[in-house]
């Protein structure tokens, strides 16, 4: 049977319950909730003056109801000391979401770690210390101890380049302005580390560098556009799934305005099966192109809408670079960047060539300029809303086909304009505000490199699992876990001794090849398995924490209740680092290097968004955000009047680019000449392998997989990393539904749960990326771009059978995502 | 809404045995009987409900039926292969609640594969495997209503294993 709470009823939110304002921290789109919390002895009515929503709750509420929250949306959590109801549920008055909750943030409540419910029993509470063969709990003091002493001296015997960092860069779920700043003032202006990575790729780098030197920031529009627009134009995006509630709550209304959708990937996803069915199937044309080849089809695009006079001259004329290259290509730039006419020498594909390489016909390739591009019949511009996300970024040839993109959005006018735009989509939130980190370089390390041959002796961990989201996994697994286990030994031999002799062997161990592994996260993860401290943080309501979204919109979500047990915010741990150093280089005899150290006298997070983000904007303060409330203002903040704090709806309304930090404030275009497959290796993989192994996600658990490995809703669903594979192909193969299988290439092995899914082309399946249960990184090969930006969707493998489906497997259903109305 | 269902209390607690009594006793008490000074109960008390007899049931014909009240609209079916949960002679006999427990739209039953759709947000159930959630955006599976059917072939409704959407207790 499914899994079912057997929750007959709820305590009732009282009419005086305190409410808190809460933005989802999950996922980009950050969906306003409302927090209530009241002591364990009270509850509310059903009588409309005994509940917070002034209803009678002795009746049936309606469909869409503010006055109803799931079990769920419902625990008991510490604050303050005591236990306190949590509701959180969706805020009706957010124009995010409009009362939308997803399958994810609808559970935050429930994923909060409760002693009363054993909720999120999984969430570390203490500093653990690698000690006697276990990690032992122990006092923060202890703990960051042994980081300061160990990494001292590996950064004076050596060099700060012999630390390398893994952390967070955005906001929402890890991370935050709080979070970044103090993560940032540590590394970047304290040290000045440039080994160092970013949670789901393995260099310090932009994913989208090509259109910030276009000078198009890529969170340029806002979420109303796409009700506004004409044609939503998405690429390797799959909003219904990964940005639910912007596509539910802005690009359905859209639809249903009368905007027609041009969706271009591989897959039949469910954003083009909902888009069918809210605009109807004549309004969406969805291009099923081979998979890496979108740069093509882009640059025919562009050719069409060039050769038919679909450009936007005076926009041309006004905002973009005039004549010839203004960037050369270089190590550093892919391709060379300039004006229309130069980009077009390189970009100019027929659409026969097109057709060819993308498998699509010519005349939907003609199609989709049309509905792009085509003036409407006033010979006003058409409006055209472009969105991409992970399967452009993680795709072949990052850079050029970004910019292929932005070059069609310029070329047409549509950025910072009414109904346009052209934006990633994004993942997490944003929240990135740290000293310069131009010292890192460009093209940045490639870190999982480093550590795989043998370089840098500490690595500091936060909130970044290298076993699920990196590439070359399998390498970098047995690399990492054999250089830690070296230092586990060593302090293992070195039992009972002092301090100073336990750091000693450690280092020894250093000098010899190993790897000193400093985890910071809110659960023990798969990489923290290779650590020697372990440092509990919390999360956002358990501390308040500001990001912004995928339309800059920047928010306060607010602390509800106590972080579990003994964790703390990521950026009181950072400044406990930066002391302890302080000290023990101070002990050391190196003054001068102590006092680069200072600076970190902060009691609570808010003391860390003075010190950083509020530096530079100093508009902004905790006070003035709450007084915003779940709608916040969008960045960048402007001023504030009126007793508000002013932002920008829309960038580049007045036509001036300036990402790229000209002074003429022209944005250029990319010449991003089509060429094959760009990482290497990926052709010979393609010839060799039958199966072409996706990477996906799943609205179930997207960004929140890490909690939902102990959520028993979503383990019922999902007990293994599904596989969806076409049902003929698991035919041949001898799998049935729930088979558990793995993939195998030269890069290693992964396993997942067989899912049949008729409408995916035969010899390809779609594999979900980031599972607990199944690494696909495992199987993907090194591979990256100039900038060292990963190629995670192409890789190719054989499948076989491992087992025939669990008694778990057997139960769940395997029946289309795809409603059927 | 159907007039015909009864209230059947009296039965569910003589067939349930001694164990259940309070329970019985306080449905009996939402079909009228004077309310006693009594401790309140940890869990709600679901009346019995008569939905319809097998002999009604056409396989995967879907019946409008409402429970615990006439308004929690629910989806008698008669599935035609036995599934966990189902009753009936065949154990393929299941109900459940009909308000998608995202935002508490009408779901509409799909024969061709056996699911519940949600027309708002495109949510789905599997109605043979408990009302799991195959996609959409609801943070439970489908509520569904335990079935027991009688000796006369009779099928009754006593529980529900989920919150049903619009209401913070199953039994109002």
């Amino acid at each position: 049977m499914a899994f079912k709470r057997q929750v007959d009823r709820l305590p009732i939110i009282p009419a005086d319950a305190t409410e808190h304002n809460v933005t989802c921290h999950y996922c980009i789109v950050g969906c306003g909730y409302k927090a209530y919390t009241w002591p364990m002895n009270r509850q509310g009515g059903a009588a409309a003056g005994q509940n917070a929503f002034g209803v009678n709750l002795g009746e049936q509420q309606p469909t869409e109801t503010e006055a109803w929250y799931a079990p769920s949306m419902y625990n008991i959590v510490r604050q303050n000391g005591r236990d306190v109801h949590l509701v959180v549920k969706p805020d009706t008055n957010c124009v995010v979401n409009g009362g939308l909750g997803s399958i994810r943030g609808a559970r935050m409540a429930e994923n909060r770690p409760s002693r009363v419910t054993n909720t999120q029993s999984q969430r570390l509470t203490d500093p653990l210390v690698w000690r006697n063969g276990v990690w032992q709990p122990s006092s923060w003091d202890d703990a960051l101890d042994l980081v300061a002493r160990v990494t001292a001296r590996v950064v004076t015997e050596g060099s700060e380049d012999d630390l390398v960092v893994s952390m967070f860069d955005h906001g929402g779920s890890a991370g935050g302005y709080e979070n970044t700043w103090a993560t940032g003032k540590l590394y970047f202006q304290s040290m000045k580390i440039k080994n160092c990575r970013i949670h789901n790729r393995p260099a310090y780098n932009s994913e989208v560098h090509s259109t910030r030197d276009m000078g198009v920031g890529e969170l340029n529009n806002a979420y109303v556009d796409y009700q506004l627009t004409d044609t939503i134009f998405m690429l390797g995006a799959n909003s219904m799934e990964t940005q639910t509630n912007l596509y539910l709550n802005h690009m359905v209304k859209g639809l249903q305005n009368g905007a027609r959708m041009v969706v271009v990937d591989p897959r039949r996803t469910l954003t083009v099966a909902s888009s069918e069915q809210f605009a109807g199937a004549e309004n969406v044309l969805h291009l099923a192109i081979n998979e890496g080849t979108d740069l093509a089809l882009c640059n025919a695009l562009l050719t069409e809408i060039v050769d038919k006079g679909w450009i936007d001259r005076d926009f041309i004329a006004a905002s973009t670079f005039p004549e010839g290259v203004a960037v050369a290509e270089d190590e550093a730039h892919p391709a060379s960047l300039g004006s229309l006419e130069h980009a077009m020498q390189a970009c100019r594909m027929s659409l026969d060539e097109a057709a060819a390489i993308c498998g699509v016909d010519a005349a939907d390739i003609a199609k989709a300029a049309a509905w792009i591009a085509e003036p409407r019949a006033d010979g006003s511009r058409r409006k055209c809303a472009t969105a991409y996300e992970k399967g452009i970024i993680w795709g072949n040839d990052n850079y050029r086909t970004v910019g292929a993109i932005v070059n069609i959005a310029l070329a047409t006018g549509n950025v910072g304009r009414e109904g346009g735009g052209v934006c990633r989509l994004g993942g997490h939130q944003e929240g990135y505000y740290r000293p310069a980190d131009g010292h890192v370089g460009r093209p940045a390390e490639y870190v999982d490199q480093f550590l795989i041959r043998g370089l840098g002796g500490v690595h500091h961990i936060w909130a970044c699992d290298h076993y699920k989201t990196t590439l070359n996994a399998s390498e970098f697994k047995r690399v990492h876990k054999r250089r830690s286990d070296m230092v586990k030994e060593a302090i293992d031999a070195a039992a009972g001794g002092t301090r100073e002799q336990v750091v000693d062997a450690i280092v020894s161990a250093i000098n010899a090849g190993g790897l000193f592994v400093v985890d910071v996260d809110i659960i023990h993860s798969q990489i923290g398995q290779n650590a020697h401290v372990i440092l509990p943080a919390c999360e956002s309501n358990e501390m308040n924490l500001t990001s912004m979204n995928g339309e800059r919109r920047l928010r306060l979500s607010e602390r509800y209740m106590d972080p579990f047990g003994n964790s703390r915010p990521d950026c009181l741990i950072a400044a406990g680092m930066a002391q302890h150093m302080e000290r023990v280089l101070r002990d050391m005899g190196h003054a001068d290097y102590a006092d680069q150290f200072k600076g970190y006298d902060w009691t609570t997070e808010e003391d860390a968004f003075m010190d950083g983000y509020h530096q530079g904007n100093p508009e902004v303060t905790y006070d003035r955000l709450r007084a915003m409330g779940n709608n916040g203002v969008q960045e960048p903040v402007t001023g504030f009047a009126d007793g508000k704090l002013v932002g920008v709806e829309r960038l580049y309304a007045d036509g001036a680019f300036d990402r790229h930090g000209r002074d003429d404030k022209k944005a250029l275009f990319c010449a991003a000449g089509w060429r094959g497959w760009q990482a290497p290796g990926k052709a010979r993989e393609q010839a060799a392998h039958r199966f072409w192994v996706n990477n996906v996600r799943a609205n179930i658990f997207w960004q929140n997989q890490f909690l939902d490995q102990k959520n028993d809703f979503i383990q019922d669903r999902y007990p293994h990393p599904f596989v969806e594979m076409h049902p003929d192909d698991m035919v041949e193969l001898g799998l049935n539904p729930g088979d558990l299988l793995e993939i195998v290439n030269d890069n290693g092995v992964t396993q997942g749960m067989a899912y049949p899914l008729p409408t995916i082309r035969r010899n390809t399946v779609a594999m979900v990326f980031g599972s607990p249960a199944g690494s696909q990184g495992n199987v993907v090969n090194p591979g990256v771009n100039e900038l060292v930006l990963p190629d995670y969707k192409h890789c190719w493998g054989e499948i076989r059978k491992i087992a025939d489906a669990t008694e778990q497997t057997a139960k769940v259903s395997f029946k289309s995502h795809e409603a059927v109305l | 809404m159907k007039c015909t269902r009864l209230v059947d209390a009296g039965r569910r607690q003589f067939l349930r045995g001694s164990g259940v009594a309070a329970v019985g006793a306080a449905a009996a008490a939402t079909v009228g009987a004077p309310a006693q000074a009594a401790p309140a109960l940890a869990r709600v008390a679901y009346p019995a409900t008569r939905l319809a007899n097998i002999a009604d049931l056409t396989v995967n014909e879907p019946m409008d039926i409402a429970y615990p009240d006439a308004d929690s609209p629910g989806v008698l079916l008669k599935l035609g292969q036995p599934v966990q949960g189902g009753v009936g002679p065949d154990g393929d006999v299941v109900a459940f609640s009909v308000l998608c427990p995202h935002k508490g739209w009408m779901l509409s039953y799909n024969g061709g594969d056996k699911t519940l759709n949600c027309p708002g947000h495109h949510s789905r159930f599997d109605c043979e495997a408990g009302g799991q959630q195959v996609w959409g955006h609801a943070t439970q599976n489908l509520p569904q209503f335990a079935l027991r059917v009688d000796d006369k072939g009779d099928i009754h409704a006593d529980g529900v294993d989920e919150l049903i959407y619009g209401r913070l207790s199953n039994v109002l």
